[in-house]
């Protein structure tokens, strides 16, 4: 009974490091493949030009040349439902999907005309269980729509859905590029949505596009071509539409762009080539506010020409399909090949990902659907994507950032544990340079000097500090001392210059007064004797701070902050290290007073003996002795003050930037923790990422008290030897 | 001079120096929370006074803050117009109050610009329900519409009226937060009966129709004691709103207030000291024992206090045993060897573990892992909605109690070791054994060390907040974890933590001015608690020490 209690401390430990452990660890897991379904394709035997699943994976939809669409289960090819679109006289060539969640398809037909269709599913409850129910509609009210008046056939085809209606762009068979914007506009007297068309001439590209996106904001349409570029074309004013760049995105001179797909957000654009290259572009704007395509980032090369790309649902993840049968899974912020992998000997057509990211279909040339689950639940994390620069979309340069949510479903979380690692440190760097002296001479002294009667009453002082809840510290901190240093500059700076001076001044005085008043207080008083000197400086300070300011400052020193160029934070890291600093000193002075006092006095007194002075017998042997307890109470007091939350939770602006200035703020480990904890959903990544946040703050100071703990455990043993 | 620096004395004075620092800091935090803390109950003067900028005019009325000195610099920046020769400008913070009216509670006025300061005897101010305080001079007092009273006999009236309205208002809270919080409660439980029936699949469907369609009766039932009571409570409202008050506002304007909206009165600049002390208390009162108004940034913390204090006693029973016995493991049970170091080691780093990531884990596994098993197999009608299954009272103490673990081991072992031997080695020579020598003697006489550990710990986790905000403490919790409804604890309820309460005023509250005094007084409340508890801790180890001293020699 009694020793479970004693295993069970160890247990708890243990069960703190092995949870935060297990919370992590899906983190690290690899996206993994389940085992494969396959099935003829239900339906037309046509071959496939899109397929795309629903959320539950209960249905999916496959695309036919012959323009069937055909709903059937994925998981064992069950064919469900099967609808013809309306094509009139054309006949397809080409096919295009809007970005997966608007679920739009479009065929361009020989014609000049063009077809879209939305595949949809609707979910109902009979019975409290869940019934897919799918269905087709023509988001434009028609079977098909004039997109050519010349008619001639849509080679290439693209469509998108925006918040102010549905653009299709085309590329036809004489060359031009078309675009035809539907802008969706509510009657006022019926209610109902009706489409205003709207048609332009693009520019012509230079040579014959292979592929042509929309993005959600209706502003940019990128064409890329069979030489290897890819064009930028600005359509924020159709009208005017311009060729803003040009670049070419193939390395290999004989590659073509054979497959190119928005990820999520329509930002992004990955570009598949036909030497199996996979890499990323986005415009970034340079000096002239101008958007330049940018080559972001590359991914790991495929074996075979890149067929297909699919976009993950919700995040920037991409799953890549080539022409030797592999499947690839991308993730774009990480920079990271999740898996490449051969699944079939033939080219693949197409592929698919569900929307919850957690199934895969593809096709090939065999007239198959393929269908396997997938584990993929943290791509964003990766050694590079953490630590490392990373180029977030619409930044201008790489960069440390931390952000982790945002309102609009297409943000791209950025998880640069930089900031947050640089924000700690640099936090218990300010407190430790605030307390390590005051702690260190505060307990040599008391240790050593101290009259006893005095040590009687600073010991429980220093208790007390101890006790002092770290909330008191950080609201006095963020609410009383953050705004008073602001408006008392001067007093701030001159006090640390200051109080040293008088305090000799008030040592010299003494040692000049007259023996009757100085054998009024015996020796070890004299920090009772400093007390008032240190008020007076206080007052002092604080009284000459306006005037100070008024002659060297023109008034107001946080002006001239501002127009030195200085960055100043009301809450910022000195305020954070003068507060962590009282939160850490008392750790420091116990440990470090203990290991002085317990320095054998025959050491000190042989020391003294040989006609050292008390100050030469306290450096050449008191604190050589204890030097290794000092240390300990160091590392302690350290891991106290990276620990700590409260404190910088209220005294800084929690806001994550990646310097040491110090009159600027920070945002640690724990801070972020605390206030993100609560609103992380649970199982996420941004969940895992937090816990793992804890235990790289549980493991740094598990090592820093653990050496602490050895080094003391050494030092009792020596004191006792010697 | 150079003999003096070779001396060593200068460094003696300085490494000295860093002590009285030290301690004047604490004295000095302890001193600044303890006034501005204290000083939030005392009723300052109302001053009159008035305000000319650039020809206009303006009559000031209110309460001052706030005196500071300040450069004429910084003023001309924020628009004034300052005499060039004048480098310094005192400005005052007034509380204006009438947040409702004006828009402006509280506001800097600079001294250069304001007239002689008065103290009209007429002047009033009222502590409100909502829009916070009100200045403004009596005029009338009114029932139904009438005036009753005017001048001079209008104050005392309105002292006798506002008894009788916070009487009635009262009453209305005591209907809303017991009467039909039990109705509301008692149909949630029947909501969660007829979900259990459903669940229930050994019952036959004629069983479950009629089981359902009793509880649907006692629901109607509850649905009609639930209107009686409503309608009891209007017509309390509509009483309690009979009398209202006339006071002019330092801009001239008459504004009629409803009594029922009135906390307290004061006539700030005719009180005695007598009176001011008397009105001292009844507000300390009200904060200790109220709750909390207008998003806490007024009123009370009683379910603060109460919270903390719960959630330290459920702490107390897990950690003391558990603390205890691992001590006593450490120092009297187990061999001295590698497995007690291993423990030793865990202890110190358990102690050294940041709280946050205390929180982390009691997150994760208390209430994710262990609440979400709990809900599953004892509360599956509730799901989705977590009864254990999200941050509580029981979380957040077995949190703590983890926490707070090393404090009671170390301070436990060390009054074990502190017991002399003579006392060991007399009872084995009576012929004790070793168990009796140890349950009879040794953990007897260290009950005080135990004391001083447990009490120790519960001034830690009193003062413990970053955990706390994951695991189980909210800014406003509508129920008190102990109350008269069945099972009478709630274990599962989130609480609300005086830490915490100083944190969410001071940082996250709208009207942080306002708040601000209030956020001291829950800040010394709490430092009181914490220090209270530290120094008596302190104050029976150093009598344990000096007992056993003495016993040792």
């Amino acid at each position: 009974m009694v020793s479970v209690a004693g295993y069970g401390v160890v247990f708890s430990l243990a069960l703190i490091f092995i949870f935060l452990f297990i919370e992590v660890v899906p983190l690290l897991r690899n996206a993994s493949l389940g085992t494969t379904v396959s099935y003829q394709n239900p339906g037309s035997e046509a071959p496939n030009l899109y397929i795309a699943s629903e959320r539950y994976q209960e249905a999916a939809v496959r695309f036919a040349e012959d323009g069937s669409v055909v709903f059937f289960n994925p998981t064992d090819g069950r064919l469900l439902q099967d609808h013809t679109v309306n094509l009139g006289d054309g006949n397809v060539v080409s096919s295009a999907s809007g970005e997966p969640r608007t679920r739009l398809v479009a065929y361009g037909l020989d014609n000049g005309r063009a077809a879209v269709v939305r595949h949809e599913y609707d979910l109902t409850y009979p019975d409290d269980v869940r019934l897919v129910t799918p269905r087709l509609s023509l988001p434009l009210d028609a079977d098909t729509v004039e997109i050519d008046p010349q008619g001639s056939p849509l080679n290439v085809i693209a469509v998108q859905e925006g918040g102010t209606g549905i653009a299709v762009g085309a590329a036809t068979a004489d060359g031009r590029l078309l675009l035809t914007r539907y802008t969706s506009r509510r009657s006022f007297l019926t209610g109902e949505t009706e489409f205003v068309r709207s048609s332009y001439e693009l520019p012509p590209p230079p040579a014959a596009p292979t592929r042509i996106l929309i993005d959600i904001t209706m502003r940019i349409l990128l064409v890329g071509d069979a030489q290897g570029f890819l064009h930028y074309y600005d359509i924020s004013n159709p009208a005017q539409a311009q060729l803003r760049d040009s670049v070419r995105v193939m390395q290999d001179d004989a590659a073509s762009v054979t497959a190119m797909e928005y990820l999520l957000g329509t930002v992004s654009v990955i570009v598949g080539g036909s030497d199996g290259s996979v890499a990323q572009y986005f415009l970034v704007r340079d000096e002239d506010n101008i958007g330049r395509i940018t080559r972001i980032r590359e991914f790991r090369q495929h074996p075979g020409m890149i067929t297909a790309i699919f976009p993950e649902f919700g995040r920037k993840g991409f799953l890549v399909g080539d022409a030797a049968g592999n499947l690839g899974l991308h993730y774009g912020t990480s920079a990271s090949t999740l898996f490449i992998k051969q699944v079939s000997d033939q080219p693949i057509v197409n592929v698919a990902l569900t929307p919850r990211n957690d199934g895969v279909l593809w096709t090939d040339g065999t007239g198959q659907i393929h269908y396997a689950s997938l584990w993929n639940r943290h791509p964003e994390s990766s050694f590079s994507a953490l630590w490392n620069k990373v180029w977030y979309e619409g930044r201008s340069a790489p960069d440390y950032v931390w952000q982790s949510s945002s309102a609009t479903d297409e943000f791209e979380p950025k998880f640069s544990l930089v900031p947050l690692s640089v924000g700690t440190l640099k936090a218990a760097f300010y407190a430790m340079l605030f307390a390590m002296p005051l702690a260190i001479f505060g307990a040599i002294y008391t240790a050593y000097f101290m009259s006893p009667k005095m040590r009687g009453l600073v010991k429980p002082t220093i208790e007390v500090m101890e006790a002092l809840p770290t909330v008191i510290l950080g609201f006095l901190a963020g609410l009383w001392m953050a705004p008073f240093i602001e408006s008392h500059l001067p007093a701030a700076f001159s006090i640390f210059v200051l109080l040293p001076l008088f305090m000799l001044l008030t040592a010299f005085a003494w040692s000049k007064a007259p023996g009757a008043l100085r054998h009024l207080i015996p020796a070890g008083w004299e920090a009772a004797i400093l007390i008032p000197v240190v008020l007076f400086t206080g007052w002092l300070c604080v009284t000459m701070s306006p005037l100070v300011e008024i002659w060297f400052f023109d008034g107001s020193m946080r002006q001239w902050f501002t127009d030195v160029g200085i960055t100043y934070d009301q809450r910022n890291a000195m305020v954070v290290g003068i507060a962590m600093g009282f939160a850490v000193i008392p750790t420091i002075f116990s440990i470090a007073e203990d290991a002085v006092f317990n320095v054998p006095k025959h050491l000190t007194q042989g020391s003294l003996a040989l006609g050292a002075t008390p100050w030469q017998t306290v450096v050449g042997v008191v604190i050589l002795t204890a030097s290794p307890g000092i240390f300990s109470a160091v590392m302690i007091g350290f891991g106290r003050a990276v620990g700590e939350t409260m404190i910088v939770l209220m005294a800084t602006g929690n806001s994550p930037v990646v310097n040491f200035n110090i009159f600027e703020g920070m945002r640690t480990l724990s801070a972020n923790i605390a206030v993100e904890m609560p609103e992380a959903a649970v199982g996420g990544s941004h969940y895992r990422l937090l816990f793992l946040a804890a235990l790289v703050l549980f493991g740094f100071t598990f090592i820093l008290n653990t050496i602490a703990e050895v080094v003391r455990q050494r030092l009792r043993a020596k004191y006792s030897s010697l | 001079m150079k003999q003096w620096f070779k001396s060593g004395d200068p460094w003696i004075w300085l490494i000295g120096g860093a002590v009285s620092i030290s301690v004047i800091m604490v004295v000095g935090l302890l001193l600044l929370i303890g006034v501005r803390g204290l000083g939030h109950f005392w009723q300052p003067p109302i001053v009159q006074t008035t305000f000319h900028d650039q020809g206009q005019q303006e009559v000031v009325l209110g309460s001052i803050r706030q005196v500071e000195t300040v450069t004429a610099q910084t003023v001309r920046e924020a628009g004034f117009e300052v005499p060039e020769d004048q480098d310094l400008v005192t400005r005052y913070l007034f509380h204006l109050g009438n947040r409702d009216l004006t828009g402006r509670d509280f506001q800097w006025f600079i001294g250069d610009f304001l007239d002689e300061f008065e103290y009209p005897e007429s002047a009033i101010m009222l502590e409100r329900r909502e829009w916070g305080n009100f200045f403004g001079h009596l005029v009338s007092i009114k029932e139904d519409g009438e005036v009753v009273a005017e001048g001079e006999a209008a104050f005392s009236e309105l002292q006798s009226r506002l008894r009788r309205s916070n009487d009635l208002m009262g009453e209305t809270v005591r209907i809303e937060r017991y009467d039909i919080g039990r109705i509301n409660r008692a149909i949630e439980m029947e909501r969660l009966e007829q979900r259990r029936i459903e669940l229930n699949d050994s019952l036959s469907s004629e069983e479950r129709a009629q089981r359902i369609a009793q509880s649907e009766a006692e629901v109607a039932r509850l649905n009609q004691e639930y209107q009686v009571l409503f309608d009891e409570l209007q017509e309390l409202r509509s009483v309690a709103r009979r009398d209202a008050l006339v006071a002019r506002t330092s801009d001239g304007r008459e504004v009629t207030i409803v009594l029922a909206d009135v906390v307290r009165a004061t006539r700030a600049n005719t009180m005695s000291i007598g009176q001011k002390v008397q009105e001292y208390g009844a507000r300390f009162w009200a904060f200790m024992t109220g709750y909390p108004r207008e998003a806490n940034t007024e009123g009370g913390i009683f379910p603060a206090i109460f919270g903390t204090v719960m959630m330290v006693f459920i702490m107390s029973i897990v950690v003391t045993p558990f603390g205890v016995l691992a001590a006593i493991y450490l120092r009297e049970y187990a061999k001295q060897g590698p497995v007690t170091r291993i423990v030793r080691i865990s202890v110190n780093n358990l102690a050294g573990v940041p709280s946050i990531v205390f929180g982390v884990f009691g997150l994760g596994f208390f209430v994710y892992f262990l609440g979400g098993n709990i809900d599953a197999l004892f509360y599956p009608e509730r799901l989705p909605a977590p009864t254990f299954g999200s941050p509580g009272l029981i979380w957040a103490s077995l949190t703590l109690a983890l926490l707070t673990l090393p404090v009671v081991i170390v301070s436990t072992e060390e009054g074990l070791t502190r017991i002399p031997k003579a006392m060991r080695e007399g009872s084995l020579a009576l012929g004790a054994t070793k168990a009796e020598t140890l349950w009879k003697v040794i953990v007897p006489v260290s009950t005080p060390a135990m004391m001083t550990g447990l009490i120790l710990a519960v001034a830690r986790a009193a003062g413990e907040v970053a955990p706390l905000m994951l695991v189980g403490v909210v800014k406003l919790a509508p129920n008190l974890p102990v109350d008269g409804q069945f099972p009478f604890v709630h274990l599962e309820r989130r609480i609300m933590h005086l830490g915490f309460h100083i944190y969410d005023v001071g940082f996250q509250s709208p009207n942080a001015e306002a708040a601000r005094p209030l956020v001291y007084a829950t800040a010394l409340v709490l430092v009181g608690l914490i220090l209270i508890l530290n120094l008596s801790a302190i104050a029976i180890r150093n009598r344990l020490r000096e007992r056993y001293k003495s016993a040792g020699d």
